[in-house]
């Protein structure tokens, strides 16, 4: 038997190759950057900064957790900060203009993104539209339909019984907003989900090959639906999350959430090629932009600069999954 | 008989354009490996997808252990015990070996999944295989021949008694090939009936009980193995006469070199690959599908990059790392796949025949001189005899045929000289064909050098000079046109390494 030399690979590039490594890449760069942040920016390091950080990471990791189902399927979706805002605005319909009982106007928040969901999925299951287009053609629907029934007027939730800020932005534990738990509930029933139940098991198989999927005689169609529909549960509660942060429901709100959670989502090694990614690395994607950008405002570096830091972190990000995908080849 | 597993008659095919199938036939006795040989196109894959319910045939009968069968997709084949492995793998590479194998049908507590018993449900079926795979194995991190095992494990999975096998021993070495055919003969033991879909002769000689001939399209004889030799097997899959194929070849060639190619290799699709190639020259590359002409001609053009092996370009060492460079030594690689990699098919013809050279065509301030491309545009169409209404006519609007010229004026615009056709007939009608050979005769007249790819063992046989013979990467022999003949190519083209050795 010969055996075929074996290709010369760069020392980094054989460190790349691990399972799970751009995850433990993005929480070494997080907690280097926590680190850092503490050390080198005065006032960084104190409980009620920390606290902000976790705060602000809420909606962004909710809304980044759904994508990354469906990112894992090899798919994307661009509807999911409109679609979001079109959440909080039918809770604050139903809760606030209707003035029903604010759990019904939390249901109908969930069954809201639960439809985008399904009429995303549909259009690119069954219509067969490449995520790209279908998502944003509802990013500007749900946009619209968001203005439409509030009438662009902010609806806010100040006689909701029982009162909505306190739900959610309440500190229970620790001192900690109730959101917070919120975003950890719900990336730990993704994790259920996604590694325990046949719903991850087909997600992973779509992303990995579809065709192949179909073959074995799975209902692909149906799936990736689901998937979707998935997604847009967590679009509904990144909409509820978002309402109580602000208690109100804004309608002009929305557009660029969804690149925030896409950036989470890649950071956290979530190959948009499909096949692979996790929640853990998605939620460590999430803190590890919003300690960036909170690091950066309390450092006083201006806002235009964060934003170019944050494009160079994810444009980062990526280039470390082709290299490593490159050299697994 | 009532204990045939499956019984196929009279099976007719047609895709848009293409007659597959014309009454074929095959059948498939419990415990018999019965392998189905023809040559590329015969129609051996067709009528197997049919069976495993991936097309629907147009007529014909098929009988399933006695009884008549409507195959309606390939669950229903599944459901039948009928699976198929396809020559090129289906597998979710991220998941686990365990994972695949029982995709669709996963153990569960509840709404959880039981990996536990997923796994141990794995390990019990390799065992009972005699295959040797651990069931959390990542799929993508295995070998081909491995992967290849998870197919078989998976389709046996569900209960099938018919298995088909498209090329399973393209891509495997000879160990792997061993290990494969071990495990073969322990299901054929088992009562298992295999079909197994081969270009290789020898390998036939080794495995199969019984052997399908099939040729173009239709259903030719079924021998047993043991009574049959290798020639006569590639007799009959040549089988036609064919006297049309007189060589109208411009006689003398002239000994110049000009493309000169050495120790070229690149994965297992190219091996030590090393030829000439003379001014005015037709040199024909025959071989099997998968025998990696298409990627020595990649390679030099640098589609892909070579890992090693020099080319010599009119007498000068060529350095040529990308396609761009290529063409500036002079060489077109002209792709089979036309409407993928040879034309702007939205575009106009004019646009087509200048794309390669545009620079040639542009003013210093950037500005594309439409007269200029206007004039070579026609001079091209009239030259070429092109017959499209205008030169602002859509490429897309146009027949295969003038297409195929379309991509030859667009090369011969650049001045390339030496040419690389990739299948140059393929999808284009009979008539429409004899003009590209007279294009491609007219040419090598002119002093343009043609390599040309085919696996039309008559066209190859009508058009070359010399004959290239490709098996597995390597070039298993050289024919002049006078010694060439059908049989010559196809024991060339089927001559695996371990028969070249020995």
């Amino acid at each position: 038997m010969q055996t075929a030399p074996a290709p010369a690979r760069s020392r980094a590039q054989s460190l790349l190759t691990g399972e799970s490594i751009q995850r433990l890449l993005a929480l070494g760069a997080l907690v280097i950057l926590l680190v850092f942040f503490s050390l080198v920016v005065p006032h960084f390091a104190s409980t009620a900064n920390y606290i902000d950080i976790l705060t602000a990471t809420a909606v962004n990791g909710v809304l980044a957790t759904g994508v990354t189902f469906v990112i894992i399927t090899g798919g994307i979706d661009l509807s999911l900060g409109t679609a979001m805002t079109f959440c909080s605005v039918v809770a604050g319909i139903v809760s606030v203009n209707l003035g029903l009982p604010l759990p019904l106007g939390i249901l109908a928040a969930l069954a809201a993104g639960a439809l985008v969901g399904l009429i995303n999925g549909t259009l690119i299951a069954k219509m067969k539209l490449p995520p790209f287009i279908a998502t944003l053609g509802m990013l500007y629907v749900t946009l619209g339909m968001a203005q439409v029934l509030s009438d662009v007027h902010p609806i806010y939730f100040e006689q909701t019984q029982p009162a909505f800020q306190q739900i959610l932005m309440g500190k229970a534990i620790l001192g900690i907003p109730n959101i917070v738990w919120v975003m950890f509930g719900a990336a730990t029933v993704a994790w259920i989900l996604l590694n325990r139940t046949i719903l991850g098991r087909y997600t992973f198989a779509l992303g990995s090959n579809e065709e192949a999927t179909r073959l074995s005689g799975v209902n692909t169609d149906r799936w990736k639906i689901i998937v979707y529909i998935v997604d847009g549960l967590f679009v509904g509660l990144a909409g509820i999350v978002i309402a109580s942060r602000m208690n109100s429901a804004q309608p002009g709100l929305g557009m660029g959430y969804e690149l925030d959670a896409i950036a989470a989502a890649v950071i956290g090694g979530n190959s948009l090629s499909g096949g692979e990614g996790s929640v853990v690395g998605t939620i460590i994607g999430a803190f590890l932009i919003s300690t960036l950008r909170i690091g950066l405002s309390v450092a006083g570096v201006p806002d235009q600069w964060k934003s170019v830091i944050t494009g160079l972190v994810v444009i980062g990000a990526v280039y470390l999954d082709i290299i490593r995908r490159r050299s697994r080849a | 008989m009532a204990d045939l597993l499956v019984e196929m008659t009279g099976i007719t095919k047609s895709f848009p354009g293409v007659r597959a199938l014309e009454d074929a036939r095959f059948d498939l006795r419990p415990g018999e490996v019965h392998a189905l040989v023809g040559e590329n196109g015969a129609g051996k894959s067709t009528l197997m997808k049919i069976l495993a319910g991936i097309y629907r045939r147009d007529a014909g009968t098929i009988r399933a252990k006695g009884q008549e069968v409507e195959i309606v997709s390939p669950r229903a084949a599944q459901d039948m015990g009928i699976s198929i492995i396809h020559q090129e793998l289906n597998l979710m590479g991220h998941l686990t070996v365990a994972q695949n194998v029982f995709i669709g049908r996963e153990p569960r507590r509840g709404v959880l999944l039981d990996d536990r018993t997923l796994n141990r449900k794995a390990a019990e079926l390799f065992e009972q295989l005699h295959i040797r795979l651990d069931p959390r194995a990542r799929v993508s991190k295995l070998a081909v021949a491995q992967q290849q095992m998870v197919e078989i494990a998976k389709a046996l999975s569900y209960n099938s008694d018919v298995l088909i096998m498209d090329e399973p021993t393209a891509a495997l070495t000879d160990g792997e090939i061993a290990e494969l055919f071990g495990i073969i003969r322990h299901l054929r033991e088992l009562g298992h009936g295999i079909v197994h879909i081969s270009h290789r002769l020898e390998e036939l000689k080794q495995i199969s009980d019984r052997v399908t001939v099939m040729r173009d399209a239709r259903y030719i004889e079924t021998v047993l193995t043991a009574e049959a030799t290798i020639g006569q097997i590639i007799s009959m899959m040549v089988g036609r006469t064919i006297f049309e194929a007189t060589p109208e070849l411009p006689e003398t060639v002239d000994p110049t070199i000009v493309l000169d190619v050495s120790g070229l290799n690149r994965g297992r699709q190219v091996r030590d690959v090393s030829f000439q190639l003379h001014r005015g020259e037709i040199l024909g590359v025959a071989g099997l599908v998968g025998a990696g002409r298409t990627e020595v001609m990649r390679s030099i053009f640098a589609a892909d990059r070579p890992e090693s092996g020099t080319i010599t370009i009119n007498g000068q060492p060529a350095t040529i790392h990308a396609p761009s460079d290529a063409v500036r030594y002079g060489i077109a690689y002209l792709s089979e796949d036309r409407k993928r990699y040879g034309l702007a098919l939205g575009m106009d013809v004019e646009i087509n025949t200048v794309l390669a050279s545009l620079r040639r065509f542009t003013s210093r301030f950037g500005w594309i001189r439409t007269g200029a491309t206007r004039k070579q545009a026609l001079e091209q169409v009239t030259s070429l005899a092109i017959k499209t209404p205008g030169i602002t006519q859509q490429v897309k609007n146009l027949s295969g045929g003038n297409q195929q010229k379309v991509v030859m004026a667009k090369w011969l615009t650049a001045d390339t000289d030496i040419l690389i056709f990739d299948e140059p007939t393929r999808g284009i009608d009979v008539g429409a064909k004899s003009e590209i050979y007279r294009l491609l005769n007219d040419l090598a007249r002119q002093g343009k050098s043609i390599i040309m790819i085919s696996s039309e063992l008559p066209e190859i046989l009508r058009m070359s000079h010399r004959i290239l013979v490709m098996c597995e990467g390597r070039i298993t022999g050289e024919l002049s046109s006078a010694e060439a003949t059908q049989e010559a190519i196809m024991t060339l083209a089927t001559q695996r390494e371990s028969v070249a050795v020995a």
